[in-house]
């Protein structure tokens, strides 16, 4: 990776943390630990199951807002203040600034998941007393989500490459419901006929696979994950960002900034 | 606040008084509200009783959703349980939109089922939806012996179904790493099944597998009730015994203990002496204490709310 795509991405990390971004912490942490402390008194032996389901759906949530509403700034905020042009003016390329951009935001999801992490273990060792070693595949579950944050950044990042803050939020948002049912678009192809069947089958195939990234709920039971399954989803995490941020710096590189 | 100027110090305090005071007054006024309109209750909360609308609206996150609706599940039995309620109508729905969720939550099949099956006012008188619920359970999670036994117990206990108890036990005792006794109790359901050894056994082991107080204090409660029907069954035989000797009923059962030769007067598991009335039947001093007995009831009584719970007496 170049110097100058790690200077952007570092840049835009210190600009999250400046933005107070990991404020979000303290908001995770009082959710966690308020669950960890008041379910088991309004609930019956499902401590460990709400703390687990409970935490890492927070971590994906809160973790979907901060890639949509800093992804969808990312371009626009830049053009806006006119920092841009001072970025451009140096020998700095246009794809360099959208990549840059990219492992800056990632960066700080990943960073904000890694302290999330440690609130959803340590409200566990709570409610369990003890670690046992089907636990370890919340880590899985936690690399998944951030896998799903690297697929969000890369479509906020597109979107906001060509459209305003508000319309890259409503196009990102809609991916990512329409993707949290990738499954059952899929479902509908299988049932269609003729043309219908082929735009079913396309549009399943085009838009994000977010329900194959979630395994909360088996690894709440403690069930384990296969390991192809970690690999395969990496792999197509991995290419449909590359895919993303490919149309990204196809679009950003044409785009009239005068 | 001392680098402030004076105006804004000012400023400050009255901005600091007005929050506190009609943060207050919201809470109040909120009081007032909440008296004035009726309670929203869980019916009210039910408006999606699809579990798959509930599934496909959680977009993904269903194992949160399954505890949240298992959490409400709790609630809404806790709620009427404690009013005294013979009415559970959203319990079931509540239920299944918990287990299609997260059909693997497993609590939600054990505690899901004793809320069901037992007659009102202990539970909503479900049995078949009980049974129902625990199928579902055994289809998602064939290789957890415990829901065997629970369902088996629903057709012992409600349905006194010993043949359908006695073909689950079975089954629950093919699983892998399955409790020996349910073999044991597939067994005895052929021969014994109304046997009152049969029915402490059952409840002997609900309070052995379980570590849910209040599951142990039910189980504690009828094991009580079984005590008390068997001791009744005995001192009835001993008053016909004793009539048919004496041509006249024991006029006490001071009288009935002697003609016995009992060491003492029979009392109950609280040490109370049971009661012989006029017309030689064999009664409970104080009924209200074992809410699961069926024998040694005065022949007016009605219970009178909920049952009353000893704890580990």
């Amino acid at each position: 990776m170049s110097a100058r795509i790690v200077h952007i991405a570092s840049n835009t990390f210190r600009e999250a943390v400046r933005d107070r971004v990991l404020y979000n912490l303290i908001a995770f942490a009082l959710l966690l630990s308020g669950a960890a402390i008041f379910i088991g008194q309004i609930s019956i032996e499902i401590e460990r199951l709400v703390v687990v389901n409970l935490g890492l759906t927070a971590v994906s949530l809160f973790g979907v807002v901060i890639a949509i509403f800093i992804g969808i700034g990312l371009v626009s905020k830049e053009i806006e203040k006119r920092t841009l042009y001072t970025v451009l003016s140096r020998p700095v390329r246009r794809w360099e600034f959208i990549v840059g951009k990219f492992f800056g935001l990632a960066g700080t999801l990943v960073v904000n998941t890694f302290f999330m992490a440690i609130g959803v273990f340590a409200a566990l060792l709570y409610v369990a007393h003890k670690f046992s070693s089907p636990d370890a595949f919340i880590l899985v579950a936690l690399y998944f989500i951030i896998l799903e944050f690297l697929i969000l950044c890369s479509l906020a990042l597109l979107f906001s490459s060509f459209s305003s803050p508000l319309l890259s939020a409503v196009f990102t948002f809609s991916l990512f419901i329409i993707g949290s049912f990738a499954d059952d678009l899929r479902g509908f192809a299988g049932m269609t006929h003729g043309i219908a069947r082929w735009f079913a089958t396309a549009a399943a195939y085009l838009v994000p696979n977010f329900s194959a990234l979630n395994v909360i709920s088996a690894v709440a039971h403690q069930q384990s994950v296969a390991g192809q399954l970690v690999l395969q989803n990496t792999l197509y995490a991995l290419c449909y960002s590359a895919m993303a941020l490919s149309g990204a710096v196809l679009i950003f590189e044409r785009r009239n900034l005068k | 606040m001392n680098g402030l100027n004076p105006t804004r110090r000012r400023t400050t305090v009255v901005a600091a008084t007005c929050l506190a005071v009609s943060m207050a007054a919201s809470v109040l006024l909120l009081h007032r509200v909440d008296e004035i309109r009726p309670r929203a209750n869980i019916e009210d909360a039910l408006y999606i009783s699809s579990p798959k609308l509930v599934k496909r609206a959680s977009l993904g996150f269903e194992g949160l959703m399954a505890c949240i609706y298992w959490t409400r599940t709790v609630q809404y039995f806790g709620d009427r349980h404690a009013r005294g309620s013979r009415s559970y109508n959203e319990l079931a729905p509540l239920l299944e939109i918990a287990t299609a969720l997260d059909p693997h939550m497993i609590p939600a099949y054990q505690f899901g089922a004793s809320f069901l099956a037992p007659a009102p006012p202990s539970g909503a008188g479900e049995p078949r939806r009980a049974v129902d619920l625990m199928t579902y359970g055994i289809q998602h999670n064939p290789d957890n012996w415990h829901l065997y036994y629970d369902l088996g117990f629903v057709y012992y206990t409600e349905l006194k179904d010993y043949k359908a108890a006695a073909r689950v036990f079975e089954q629950g005792s093919e699983v892998p790493n399955a409790n020996p006794f349910l073999k044991l109790l597939a067994a005895r359901m052929a021969e014994h099944a109304a046997d009152y050894e049969t029915a402490r056994m059952l409840w002997t082991a609900t309070y052995e597998s379980s570590k849910e107080s209040n599951i142990r204090q039910n189980a504690i409660e009828h094991l009580r009730s079984i005590r008390v029907d068997e001791d009744v069954t005995r001192l009835q035989e001993a008053v016909s015994r004793f009539e048919q000797l004496n041509g006249r009923l024991p006029a006490t059962i001071w009288e009935l203990a002697a003609a016995e030769h009992l060491r003492g007067i029979p009392v109950d598991p609280d040490g109370n002496p049971y009661v012989l009335s006029l017309d030689g039947q064999v009664q409970v001093a104080n009924p209200e204490d074992f809410p699961f007995v069926t024998k040694g009831l005065p022949p007016d009584y009605k219970p009178s709310g909920l049952p009353k719970f000893h704890g580990n007496s």
